[in-house]
């Protein structure tokens, strides 16, 4: 039998099938433990239910906007209250971009911490860097949104925004026109800064579980400290890291507070990274309370229920990678 | 301690020596001045019950000790006169000529060509395809596992049986040509038919390497070597030709061993 070095497997759904409907049968008779069993059932039961009654209300909501406006709705970047135009797509635009350039940002970034806390520093020095990058994640996201507003947007307008503006501006359109400040760039670089922590421990992780095995193999080989990395560790944790990323990128999509404190809230689809961006999360957030009328009102839900789609599939997408590049090495 | 017996018959030619050799781990002393000379391309053993030093004196060879934190040696290793601790050697050159076949078969998630290939384009030993697919070739051949896998290099090294993974990694690591090969229990993980083709492998690769090799299991030092090392709690005990070693050892707790009453 080939010896595998890999994470233990789940036993096989139908054997844990088999057991659950083992382990009720063994105390049948027992009031305490069947009651116990049902209130287990019923928590089980619960948090499937509740999916299925959200994606329905808002769906139920939604039903307007959907019956109104059709696919135009996906395509057109109207988006007029007053008149009653709605169109989501610079919407979905904002969140797709801002996500997909802060995991752009930060995958390089964590896997770069990672590599350094497991690889490269010091016995004494590593944990309390990994612990510190861990603690950015219980920042409350409107702690960063304040932070952003006054130090890091004034930081990137100043620093990154004008320069490049000025220098590059008429020939490259990604940084033309003027440099608010508030913008994509800058709501991507908030995003990107959220998701490292949660991105760097999961890459941190696999990469600590990689096989010593695998590790001597390489620097026995006369491989150097480096090369071993890249060409063994690394390739052995991708699977993981992958996952990681995917985890960041969905919180990327979902983020609320800081982003709309930072991104500039314009609903326009711009090439430039310096333009102001919208999310659907934010247009969310913003247009909730002044959401007058039944159409606005279902405008918004069904922007919610994109969101929601986009999220989903993105997970399950991220899922499918993560088993394809798994498979690779069996 | 007695002074060990000088290494073996006159025109051998010693490839790697220890004198007076000693590491630890921390405040755990896991060798205490060994000397030991191992001559070139015969089979040398070493010996012992398991926490005896034999490995640890196995991974000072190749300095995989030094991956481990707060380890310090005291004494020398010396690979064809030149200490390996000298500060001056650069540790992945000395890596590349004392090759190292683990206990547990680590070939690594890749295709079996990708696997024996590592090694040569790691050091960048060969320049084409086609210089490499002959190394490759020539290296599976040596670890005489090429008829078996010729026709599925391409599939993934993960899907040989644990004898032909063991191989494998022999044949990665011959791939580099190293001068000496270290061997650390590499049929303990085997059923004994896979052990019988690494004993077999081992005799032929002797005409051409320097083999030292960790065994938990006697017969096979027995079988496999030319000279056999006995080492017990941090100590060489014993070196001697494996004959004398086993029918005559001039040390109490050697024959205590070899014959079975404690270890």
């Amino acid at each position: 039998m080939p010896t595998r070095t890999e994470a233990p497997r789940r036993p096989p759904p139908a054997m844990a099938g088999r057991l659950a409907r083992l382990l009720p049968s063994r105390s049948r008779g027992n009031l305490a433990d069947q009651l116990f069993g049902i209130l287990l059932k019923a928590f089980g039961l619960l948090l499937p239910a509740l999916f299925v009654f959200i994606v329905l209300r808002i769906g139920r909501e939604a039903w307007l906007a959907v019956g109104t406006f059709g696919w135009g709705f996906l395509l057109s970047s109207d988006w007029n209250p007053v008149l009653e135009e709605f169109g989501a797509l610079p919407f979905v635009f904002g969140t797709i971009v801002s996500s997909f350039l802060a995991l752009g940002l930060a995958v390089p970034l964590s896997v770069g911490v990672a590599i350094f806390l497991t690889e490269l520093a010091p016995r004494w020095l590593a944990p309390p860097i990994a612990y510190a990058t861990e603690l950015l994640a219980a920042i409350p996201s409107v702690v960063y949104g304040l932070w952003a507003i006054f130090v890091m947007v004034p930081f990137l307008r100043s620093a990154v925004q004008e320069p490049l503006s000025e220098r590059f501006g008429d020939a490259v359109p990604l940084f033309e026109g003027p440099a608010y400040g508030f913008s994509m760039l800058s709501g991507a670089v908030i995003l990107s800064i959220m998701i490292i922590p949660f991105i760097s421990a999961v890459a941190r992780e696999v990469l600590d579980a990689v096989p010593r095995a695998q590790r001597e193999a390489a620097l026995a080989l006369g491989a150097t400290r480096w090369e071993m990395t890249w060409q063994v560790a690394l390739p052995y944790a991708l699977p993981g890291i992958i996952g990681g990323a995917i985890l960041g990128l969905g919180r990327a999509l979902g983020e609320t507070m800081a982003i709309t404190m930072v991104i500039g809230n314009g609903p326009e689809i711009s090439a430039s990274l310096f333009a102001p961006g919208y999310t659907m999360a934010s247009v969310l957030a913003n247009e909730f309370t002044e959401a007058t009328g039944e159409i606005y009102l279902s405008a918004l839900m069904e922007i919610a229920l994109i969101l929601f789609g986009i999220t989903i599939v993105v997970n399950i997408l991220a899922q499918l990678l993560v088993w394809r590049v798994g498979r690779r090495g069996e | 301690m007695q002074d060990p017996r000088p290494a073996g018959a006159a025109g051998e030619v010693i490839q790697l020596e220890a004198r007076d050799f000693s590491f630890w781990y921390g405040t755990t002393q896991a060798l205490e001045g060994v000397n030991l000379a191992v001559p070139k391309r015969k089979v040398t053993a070493l010996i012992g019950p398991s926490g005896c030093g034999k490995s640890t004196f196995l991974r000072s060879v190749n300095r995989m000790n030094d991956l481990i934190p707060n380890v310090r040696h005291e004494g020398d290793l010396v690979l064809d006169g030149e200490s390996v601790y000298r500060p001056e050697q650069d540790v992945v050159l000395l890596r590349r000529r004392v090759g190292m076949v683990f206990q547990k078969s680590n070939p690594f998630p890749k295709s079996i060509f990708d696997n024996v290939a590592y090694g040569p384009r790691v050091n960048r030993l060969v320049n084409g395809r086609a210089a490499l697919e002959a190394l490759v070739e020539e290296s599976l051949r040596r670890a005489a596992l090429w008829d078996e896998v010729r026709d599925q290099l391409g599939e993934n090294a993960l899907g040989l049986s644990g004898g032909q993974q063991q191989r494998l990694c022999i044949a990665r690591a011959l791939a580099v040509s190293p001068e000496v090969l270290l061997m650390d229990e590499p049929a303990s993980a085997l059923d004994p038919i896979a052990t019988q083709k690494i004993e077999e492998l081992i005799h032929e690769l002797k005409s051409e390497y320097t083999i030292v090799i960790v065994t938990p299991n006697m017969q096979q030092a027995a079988r496999v070597s030319d000279r056999t090392a006995f080492f017990y709690l941090g100590r060489l005990v014993e070196v001697g030709n494996t004959e004398e070693i086993f029918t005559a050892p001039r040390e109490e707790q050697t024959e205590a061993y070899i014959t079975g009453r404690f270890g």
